[in-house]
């Protein structure tokens, strides 16, 4: 048999040109984000645990407090962060630099497939040829991502808040454009499933080498707001501690309250709206643990 | 990807690329040594593969636009995303020169949807500023477009 070359022993640029293209992304990439001081994903590997809540919320009290906050939707199939964060029908701006994102009235910066897409409740569509579209839409999906991250004029940030949709694979996905990512906050609740998934979460973080992981706790337990009663809405009865790793840290734990999913699909931050529920009081402890992460401490 | 000549043990170059509009794509590579050609032939599932990682075959004539991938792959993109008053703004620093658009060459880009007009405007006023064209009316549009590859903007 004859023998041919290998890739590797020709020693060649690629003719095509793909892999300098591809270097040349990610070094776009890594540019653009060298401004931007922490770079914070919200995720959980499963769904319906409060992770865009919990970023619109904790987007909105950083920006209070007068840091340079960006927030952007990993989630490009179901994002929500454009209309909690209340930029929905918001117009982009092309600049010589990249695109300017929407600008919430409390000042987060935000970009999300929301704002792209013409209308609100169509689901997220990619042009033609549909055949075959399961081998080549997770490429497309991660590259739009991609463009989010890097083609959008994020400017110096304190801290780009990213929220990972539902799933394993998209925080896989994140973490290969971003292995500097400085801090993975999974958010879980007390069910037994919950925890479960989130438990594959943490182990692909700790594989990852993720320097800052930390739990968020979200619909913990359920204040009577007639009296007060601290009850449990999920069966486990096991404190979270006793599973965590030593590795991790408990950074939040949030009473559920019907009213911050209401208020925060309405755009409004509980903390504003309802500052001395256990809630708001909750996501108040968070936000000061995140704010003496982006500050250093 | 490379493409390798076994006759010549020479790596092709790339020598151009064609795109029908049909979904499909041609790329061809030629032997430095033996001038032999071969054309890549890609069905529309391959060609989409390739540039839904946001790459061309061989290289680009135009350096990638903020948000290509989006805005050219995205079915259904609001018309009213992009502020169509909004000029480009212009890096002074990297392009002195000060490309003016006459009012039939603006009037062509009503035909270009809002949502990548934007982009467009920019290919177009790159390209005049790399080449020290400091109008852009419909004939130097043809050209650009010619050479950039641009059918359809």
């Amino acid at each position: 048999m004859r023998k041919i070359r290998t890739y590797q022993e020709v020693s060649h640029t690629t003719e095509s040109e793909l892999l300098e293209q591809v270097v040349e992304q990610q070094e776009r990439l890594a540019d653009r984000l060298s401004q931007v001081k922490r770079l914070i994903a919200i995720a959980s590997g499963k769904g319906g645990v409060g992770k865009s809540a919990i970023t619109a919320n904790l987007a909105v009290s950083l920006a209070k407090k007068g840091f340079k906050i960006g927030a952007t939707d990993a989630d490009l199939n179901g994002p929500s962060l454009g209309r909690m964060l209340n930029v929905s029908g918001a117009r982009l701006r092309d600049s010589a630099d990249g695109v300017e994102p929407a600008m919430s009235p409390d000042g987060v910066s935000v970009m999300s497939m929301e704002l792209l897409q013409n209308e609100a409740d169509a689901p997220l569509k990619w042009r033609e040829p549909s055949l075959g579209g399961f081998i080549w839409q997770s490429s497309l999906e991660t590259g739009v991502l991609r463009e989010f991250l890097g083609d959008v004029v994020w400017g110096d940030l304190d801290a780009l808040l990213i929220d990972v949709p539902p799933g394993t694979d998209k925080i896989k996905r994140l973490l290969e454009l971003l292995p500097s990512l400085d801090l993975m906050l999974l958010v879980t609740t007390p069910s037994e499933t919950t925890r479960f998934v989130v438990a594959k979460s943490i182990r692909l973080a700790q594989e990852a080498m993720i320097e800052n992981i930390g739990l968020v706790e979200n619909m913990e337990s359920h204040v009577c707001p007639s009296c007060g009663h601290a009850s449990r809405l999920f069966g486990t009865g096991q404190d979270l501690d006793e599973d965590s790793e030593e590795t991790l840290s408990l950074w939040g734990r949030i009473p559920f309250d019907p009213r911050l999913g209401a208020y925060t699909d309405q755009g409004k931050s509980l903390i504003s709206t309802e500052p001395d529920s256990a809630t708001a009081a909750a996501l108040e402890d968070l936000v000061e643990r995140v704010s003496k992460y982006i500050k250093g401490g | 990807m490379k493409f390798l000549c076994i006759a010549c043990d020479t790596v092709m170059d790339f020598a151009e690329r064609q795109i029908p509009g049909d979904g499909t794509l041609a790329a061809v590579f030629e032997c430095g040594s033996c001038n032999r050609e071969v054309a890549m032939l890609t069905n529309p599932m391959e060609t989409q593969l390739v540039s839904s990682m946001g790459v061309k075959i061989g290289g680009r004539e135009v350096p990638a636009q903020p948000m290509e991938l989006a805005r050219t792959s995205m079915e259904g993109g609001s018309e009213n995303v992009f502020d169509p008053t909004d000029e480009p703004v212009q890096d002074q620093a990297v392009h002195p020169l000060r490309v003016t658009w006459t009012s039939e060459a603006v009037g062509r880009l009503d035909n270009v949807p809002t949502f990548v007009r934007g982009m467009v405007k920019r290919i177009y006023t790159d390209w005049a500023q790399q080449n020290g064209v400091n109008e852009m009316n419909p004939q130097i549009m043809d050209r650009a477009r010619t050479e950039l590859g641009l059918e359809g903007m």
